[in-house]
This record gives C-alpha cells, sequence and structure tokens, in this order.
C-alpha cells in the first residue's frame, strides 16, 4: 500500500515538485538556511579533513617501519645507565658492554625459525673528501645488510663476500653525505678518509626519503638522524679493533663494544613475535645487564595500527557529536518553520492535502537542508587535506568511502530530525490551522 | 436528484475551557445542485462551525452529513482530504494563498495533490486564470496583486478540480466594495454555468446576491427563505 503510493507520488511528478518546493521555500530564507545547515558543514567538513590528515600520518609511519622489515627483529647495543656515571668519574675505564658474537651464535644455534642475521659494529667518525667534512656512523656489515633491511643501493654496488673475506678498504656511501663530501661529481671510485684510512667508494645508498620519515625512525630509535656509510664487518674489526677510542671535543673514553646492532629475520611473519620473546628471553639469561635493547618492527606497527584505531574511534565520536548538534539545529529550525507556516499547513489541507503529503514537504526540506549540509562539508573536507598538503607537506589521504559516508550520515540527519517536526506539522487540526495568524 | 449536501440534525460542541459549548443544536438543512445559498446570522451563531463541517474540515458530534449522496460522518483524515481536494473548493476571507508560489503554481495546489500530471494540471490552471481575468498576471506572486485580484485567484484555485460545491467564508470581507462587487459578480456568472455555491456572510447587501438566505441563531436554524 506504502509503496504503491509512492510510486504513484513519482511517477505523477508529485515529489519532483515537492523537491522544487522545498528548495524554492528555503532559497526563501536563504541566510536562515545557511546558518543551519553551518553545523553540518563544519562537521562533516572536520572529520573528513581529520581523517585524511590522520591516515595520510599513520601511512607515513607504517611504511617507514615496514622499511625496517617487518620479519625483523633488532637488537641493539645500549650504554647501561650506571656504567656512564662510572666512566665519568674514571676517564681510563674500558667500558665492556653489549652484544657479543656470542649472542649471535646462541641466537643462531637454538631459536628455530630464524633465517638470516646481519651483524653490525657502528663507529661514530667524522668522514673526509679533501676538505669536506661530515659527522656519520660508519657501519662494519655484511653484505646482505641491503636485502635484510629494505634499504637499496641507488647507484654502484654493495660490497661482496669477497671484500669482506680480503677486508678490503671499501665503501657505501648514504645518500645525504654523498652529496656533502662530492657535491660536483659522482661518488663512485673516489676515495674517502676515516681517520688515517682511505676507503673506495663502490657505491651510494637510496635516500630513506622524507624528512618526516626521518622523524619517524629517529622515535623508533632504530635509525639515527646522521648519515650512514658502510664497510665491511671484517674491515671494521681490523682497522678499529675491540676496544674503541673515542675523542671528541674534549672528552675522551674507551669503550669495549663487539657489535653494536644485529639484525634478525625470521622466516614467518606470525613467527616474529615468539621469536622475539625467545631472543629477549635468551638475553636476559646471558646479560647481566640491561646493556643491549630489541625492536621489533611488527609490534610497532601493530601498534601503531592500534593508535590509528583509537584515533579513528575519537574521530568516530567527534563526527557523531557534531551530526548530533548539526541535526539538533535542523530540528529546531523546522520547529520554527512549521510554526512560521502553520497557515499555509492549513491551506494545503483544506485544498486536499493528506497528512502524508505534509510529513513528506517537510522532511523533504530537513534533508535538503542536510544534504547540502554534508555536501557542503565534504568539498570543504576535501579541499582542505590538498591545501594541508600544499602548505605544510603533510602527506594526506582522503579515503574514498569517507565522502561518501559522511554524505549518507548527514541526509540522514535530515530524516532523523526532521520526522519530528514533519509529523507535529501534520498532526494539526486544519480548522485551527486556517484560523492561526 | 440528490441534494448535493443533506445534513440530518447534525450537533457540533466543543470543549472549551472545562465548558461544553453547543455551535450547533440539531441542524438540518438540504441543498440542491445549482443552489446558491447565503448563511447569515450574528457572531457565535455557528456559521463558521456550519461552513467547517460542510468543508469537511471537520465532522459532527453527532446527526448525519451526507455529500453529494455520501456519509462523510465515519470517514478517516485521508479520505477527507481527499474529498476536500476533489469535491469542495474553498473561498476565504483572507484570500489564503500560498506566498511562495505565483498564480499559475497556486491554482496548480489542489490538482497537484491529486497527483495530476503536471502538463495537464498548467492547461487548467492556464484556463481557469483566463476565465477570473488574470491572464496577465499569471506569473506575479500574491503579494504583487491587489486584494480583488487575490481572491480571483483563490477563485480560480477552488474551482480547479471541478468541485460539486463551493464554499465561501466572507468572501468579500477584506475588499473595497467595487472589488467586491466584481467578486459577486464572478460568483452569479459561476451559479449561472451550474455552481453550486455556499457563502458565509454578515453582510445583508452581499447575502442579498444569494438566491437562498439561510439564518441561524444559536445553532440552529431561524429562517429559509428561497427567492
Amino acid at each position: 500500500m506504502k509503496a504503491s503510493v509512492l510510486t504513484h507520488s513519482i511517477r505523477s511528478g508529485k515529489f519532483r515538485r515537492a523537491i522544487r518546493l522545498g528548495l524554492r521555500s528555503l532559497w526563501l530564507h536563504r541566510l536562515r538556511s545557511l546558518l543551519t545547515v553551518l553545523g553540518i558543514v563544519f562537521g562533516v567538513c572536520s572529520v573528513i579533513a581529520m581523517l585524511a590528515i590522520g591516515e595520510g600520518a599513520s601511512y607515513e609511519a607504517q611504511e617507514a617501519l615496514k622499511k625496517l622489515g617487518s620479519q625483523n627483529i633488532i637488537l641493539r647495543s645500549v650504554k647501561p645507565p650506571e656504567e656512564q656515571k662510572v666512566s665519568n668519574n674514571q676517564n681510563n675505564y674500558v667500558l665492556d658492554y653489549g652484544l657479543k658474537y656470542e649472542d649471535i651464535a646462541r641466537i643462531q644455534a637454538t631459536i628455530p625459525g630464524v633465517t638470516t642475521i646481519v651483524p653490525a659494529r657502528v663507529m661514530r667518525e667524522y668522514v673526509w673528501n679533501i676538505t669536506w667534512r661530515v659527522d656519520a656512523e660508519v657501519v662494519g656489515t655484511v653484505p646482505w645488510y641491503p636485502t635484510m633491511r629494505n634499504h637499496r643501493v641507488a647507484q654502484g654496488r654493495f660490497f661482496t663476500d669477497t671484500d669482506q673475506r680480503f677486508a678490503e678498504n671499501v665503501c657505501v656511501l648514504g645518500d645525504r653525505m654523498a652529496q656533502t663530501l662530492f657535491p660536483l661529481e659522482s661518488p663512485v671510485g673516489k676515495t674517502v678518509r676515516v681517520g688515517q684510512q682511505y676507503y673506495r667508494v663502490i657505491g651510494i645508498m637510496e635516500a630513506l626519503s622524507t624528512a618526516s620519515k626521518d622523524e619517524v625512525m629517529q622515535s623508533t630509535s632504530t635509525q639515527p638522524a646522521v648519515d650512514r656509510m658502510f664497510i665491511p664487518l671484517e674491515t671494521a674489526k681490523r682497522r678499529y679493533g675491540e676496544v674503541l677510542f673515542k675523542r671528541r671535543s674534549g672528552s675522551f673514553e674507551q669503550e669495549r663494544v663487539a657489535l653494536h646492532e644485529v639484525t634478525v629475520k625470521v622466516d614467518r611473519t606470525e613467527r616474529v613475535v615468539p621469536v622475539a620473546l625467545a631472543i629477549k628471553d635468551l638475553m636476559e639469561r646471558n646479560h647481566k645487564k640491561k646493556d643491549y635493547d630489541v625492536v621489533v618492527p611488527l609490534e610497532q606497527l601493530k601498534q601503531a595500527e592500534r593508535t590509528k584505531q583509537i584515533f579513528n574511534i575519537v574521530l568516530g565520536s567527534i563526527a557523531a557529536i557534531s551530526l548530533v548538534v548539526g541535526g539538533i539545529g535542523i530540528m529546531n529550525i523546522m520547529l520554527a518553520t512549521v510554526t512560521e507556516r502553520t497557515r499555509e499547513i492549513g491551506i494545503r489541507r483544506a485544498l486536499g492535502a493528506k497528512r502524508n503529503d505534509i510529513v513528506t514537504q517537510f522532511l523533504i526540506e530537513a534533508v535538503i537542508l542536510s544534504g547540502a549540509g554534508g555536501a557542503l562539508g565534504v568539498l570543504l573536507g576535501i579541499s582542505i587535506p590538498f591545501i594541508v598538503t600544499a602548505t605544510a607537506g603533510m602527506k594526506t589521504i582522503v579515503t574514498v568511502w569517507s565522502p561518501f559516508a559522511a554524505f549518507t550520515i548527514s541526509a540522514l540527519v535530515g530524516v532523523v530530525f526532521g520526522l519530528y517536526p514533519a509529523f507535529r506539522a501534520a498532526r494539526m487540526d486544519p480548522v485551527e490551522a486556517l484560523r492561526h495568524e | 436528484m440528490t441534494p448535493i449536501v443533506q445534513l440530518d440534525d447534525v450537533r457540533r460542541s466543543y470543549q472549551m475551557g472545562g465548558e461544553t459549548v453547543q455551535a450547533l443544536r440539531g441542524l438540518s438543512l438540504s441543498i440542491q445542485p445549482g443552489e446558491y445559498v447565503a448563511i447569515m446570522g450574528p457572531s457565535g451563531c455557528g456559521k463558521s462551525t456550519l461552513l467547517n463541517l460542510l468543508g469537511c474540515l471537520d465532522r459532527p458530534s453527532s446527526g448525519r452529513y451526507l455529500l453529494g449522496g455520501d456519509d462523510i460522518s465515519a470517514l478517516d483524515d485521508d479520505s477527507l482530504s481527499e474529498i476536500r481536494g476533489r469535491r469542495l473548493g474553498f473561498i476565504f476571507q483572507s484570500y489564503n494563498l500560498i506566498q511562495q508560489l505565483n498564480v499559475l503554481e497556486n491554482i496548480e495546489v489542489p490538482l497537484f495533490y491529486q497527483g495530476r500530471p503536471e502538463a495537464e494540471a498548467r492547461e487548467i490552471a492556464i484556463q481557469l486564470a483566463i476565465r477570473v481575468g488574470l491572464e496577465r498576471r499569471l506569473d506575479h506572486r500574491p503579494f504583487e496583486l491587489s486584494g480583488g485580484q487575490q481572491q480571483r485567484v483563490a477563485i480560480a484555485r477552488a474551482l480547479a478540480s471541478d468541485p460539486i460545491l463551493l464554499l465561501a467564508d466572507e468572501a468579500t470581507g477584506n475588499l473595497d466594495s467595487s472589488s467586491g462587487r466584481e467578486i459577486l459578480d464572478l460568483f452569479d456568472e459561476l451559479n449561472a454555468a451550474g455552481k453550486t455555491l455556499v457563502m458565509v456572510t454578515h453582510d445583508p447587501n452581499t447575502g442579498e446576491r444569494a438566491k437562498r438566505l439561510v439564518r441561524l441563531r444559536d445553532g440552529v436554524l431561524e429562517s429559509d427563505v428561497r427567492k
């Protein structure tokens, strides 16, 4: 019965005319209509914009973490805090801490699922090309480092097993330091000096991308802000020995650290967490002090996802609140409209309008209001991320579904909050309504 | 011949501030097709109540009302709307045009609620606008028209669905005498063309124009004179 009435209305153009009528009534009170929809406009707009910015930020963070490798577990040597105090008092004391070669052996021997291990020694040094100088980390590592850490070589090559075996003085420069040291020419084939040693440049790593990614790197503290220069681990052992002397701006310290960083690759992603637990356990048993740190990018990835979820829930609540507020605004104005147009309602009822016709008329006006507000909000909400990207350089992602969802929900708000005023209009007694001044 | 209106012992009472007010106390009236009836009486005599009942805007508390032979006393709200739209035409003292619509659109309103196709409704509206002499004001809005012109629009609107009964409530009450006369001339014309007209008025001169004069007093029939 209802459906047949509806199809009849549509066929006779009743619906279309009702929409036209609604548009005209709203146009008659342009300013009032505009002010009414502003609530919805700002609500929808801010949700879409914030969603886009949040999506962009979390995308960047996840990309950065993926670069570290979701199957990787990274162990790092950390100077224990109490040792630090001691070293301040006794300058000639040799600090002995951090990851050992035995740790690697133990991990490989006892924990299943570990496929590859990349050890690395990290020395903070100045790298020279004639008079250009760069403060960098000299990393002694193995030839398969790039594949493990998803950090590719952009130019030239990485060092090989042969370079490793013969402890060759070859190096691969980080992108930024290559540009600083060799501003005018290609560094490949040239030499750089570190301390007394000269190294032949055989390759350049690709850039670790934007500044924001570096921030992420810093916050996960697995990749320092300074650039890295890679040399074969064997070379590093021979040139630097076991004890490192540091002479920096007056201070002086000696450390014995076998390995600064070890990257462990697990064969399957599901096994990353148990393997990480096993490694933590193993390390705890063999190290008296907490002179190491275990970083699991996968866990951080999951953490990032959880954070994003919370962010989305918060945004959703804000959206809900603003839409309810906007809806109340619409309801308020529709109630005023109904009162104001009581006489018109009476006239229409006298001329044959059924209650349903009156409901439809006012409901359409409410939905036009909220729908227009939603559409305006979507337009603003889509353009704001572009402005943010253009001016602040932040990455933003407008997901496909968010404008559609926002628009649909705001139109629904019109239906929900328009129903009461519309029914109130329809319930009026025609005689009373006609008498209304 | 079936009478257009047949009222049998119709009563209507209201609750007003805890008191029951008897507006109509057993009124019987019969109006034949083609009649032109004026209902007169002092204020409070039940004229408006009677007109509301005749216009199916209200229902009698007791008694029977047959409109064109159909008992409307027991109909639901939607059916009453339907009857108002298809069988009745209203002309009000204050014209009651819809301000945001122009002349043609105002005339089309009853047709709109009947779901008539747009083109057909437009055709009817233009014909009626010509008939009431507003062919040069088709797209004017009510506030751009004089009182007399507005009342012509209202008459055209009342005629749109070709009703069996036209109800006029003090149709000339807001008009100066010359515009009022024009409207009454139009009523004569319509009646001559076979329309059944009932008008409520308190002005004796206006009442004189009708062919039948019904006087009410305190909710009952005082006199009923056919000329």
